[in-house]
């Protein structure tokens, strides 16, 4: 009876015994994502879940990602076959509006730019000694665009999944701190004021249902295993604009995204377990978020009668990056009205990110790199 | 292929390619909104 009991109250401390300094820094890197969530309301849809992931997975003995553990389920259904960013694509196409976009395509080229950051990073990544694809993947965090990222990274370098994503995002929520101090650096008092224009070129319901499908067949055709990616988006954006499937738009952009960000959130926090997590490798890919900042000088090239700020906005945080370039221009011209040129190439910089994805992929495979 | 000759070969036909994709979809813009111009009753009859 007595050794029973023992053997019962041994078995309560298990858990405690096989705890690791390991764990103990993981549970604390969740708790501490879950604060940036909760607390500094950064990203908080995919903070919250990712740390509260972060955490079970490092509670000893649980085996969440164990064989036939709830995480590993979700994890090998969703993340390793990559239908949980696809889902998230939709939901996207669903509530984004390329409508400025369309009114004034110009200025799509400087989504293009703002993707210059993806390549810099790339070239970064190699030089720290990733591999090929592990380059790859941590490349895409120059996008400033988290579900890409989540994607590419799946594909190529899932033990890489968790260090990414969470670069990824930290990036995008610190747009409004970081941007500020970019633009006021790079750019001189007199092409702060520069005072843009109202473009008013209104654009038919017809053109704005046509386009996705277009888009999605013509940078299909050029790099066809982008296809997932800019196939999603554009379905999403198609059920937007036709207007007859509002029940499924509506199930896109709410309940599927909802859910979905939830399962992923917590498969990527999974994924950050104490063996794997505290590498020097993640340490880098987290320190390269900071590192891309260079490349987003690219999208603060233009000129003319074009303000620069809004090249600042050619990337995928949308519409924060618009916002903040529409705050730093009324600073120095209160009569400057830059919103909706901002707009137009933060939304070009959305779709620039999910080409500069696709249009990597095919080179990779014309290269030989994946089959 | 070495490293090196990777990253800078697939930074440069990115980057290219990238912006080559995006003009030509800022062209298709232009051509679908010359296709089919916007017409003011359109939104008129939108709005009932």
């Amino acid at each position: 009876m007595e050794s029973a009991i023992v053997s019962g109250l041994q078995g309560l401390l298990l858990g405690l015994t096989n705890l690791g300094t390991g764990h103990v820094i993981m549970i604390l890197i969740g708790s501490l994502l879950l604060y940036l969530g909760i607390g500094k309301g950064y990203e908080p849809l995919l903070l919250l879940p990712i740390g509260f992931g972060a955490i079970l997975v490092n509670i000893p003995l649980a085996g969440l990602m164990e064989k036939d553990g709830v995480l590993r389920f979700f994890y090998d259904t969703g993340v390793l076959t990559e239908v949980f960013p696809l889902l998230i694509f939709i939901g996207i196409g669903a509530m984004t509006d390329l409508q400025p976009l369309m009114e004034n395509p110009k200025i799509i080229l400087l989504g293009a730019a703002g993707q210059f950051g993806i390549f810099l990073t790339l070239l970064l990544a190699l030089a720290l000694g990733f591999d090929k694809l592990e380059a790859v993947a941590v490349g895409i965090i120059g996008a400033c665009d988290g579900p890409t990222a989540i994607y590419v990274s799946s594909k190529f370098a899932p033990h890489l999944l968790g260090a990414v994503s969470v670069a990824a995002y930290s990036y995008m929520s610190l747009v409004p701190l970081i941007q500020p101090p970019i633009m006021k650096w790079l750019t001189t008092e007199k092409e702060k004021k520069i005072m843009m224009g109202i473009v008013k070129q209104p654009v038919s319901k017809t053109t704005k249902i046509i386009f996705p499908v277009v888009v999605t067949v013509a940078a299909s055709i050029i790099a066809p295993l982008g296809t997932p990616l800019i196939g999603m988006v554009m379905l999403g954006n198609l059920m937007k604009e036709s207007g007859v499937v509002e029940r499924l738009k509506l199930a896109a952009e709410n309940d599927i995204t909802n859910i979905v960000t939830l399962l992923l959130g917590l498969c990527i926090g999974a994924t950050m377990e104490a063996k794997q997590f505290l590498q020097p490798q993640t340490l880098m890919v987290l320190a390269l978020a900071m590192g891309v900042l260079f490349g987003k000088l690219m999208c603060l090239l233009s000129g003319g009668k074009i303000n620069p700020l809004i090249g600042a906005a050619g990337i995928s945080a949308f519409p924060m990056s618009a916002r903040v370039v529409q705050a730093e221009g009324q600073k120095y011209n209160k009569k400057s009205y830059l919103l909706m040129h901002a707009m137009s190439a933060n939304a070009g910089g959305q779709i620039g990110s999910v080409i500069a994805a696709a249009v990597m992929l095919s080179v990779l495979k014309g290269m030989g790199i994946v089959g | 292929m070495d490293t090196w000759t990777f990253g800078w070969t697939l930074a440069l036909i990115g980057m290219g390619g990238t912006m080559l994709v995006l003009w030509c979809l800022s062209l298709l813009v232009l051509l679908l909104k010359k296709i089919f111009p916007y017409r003011p009753e359109q939104s008129a009859s939108q709005k009932g």
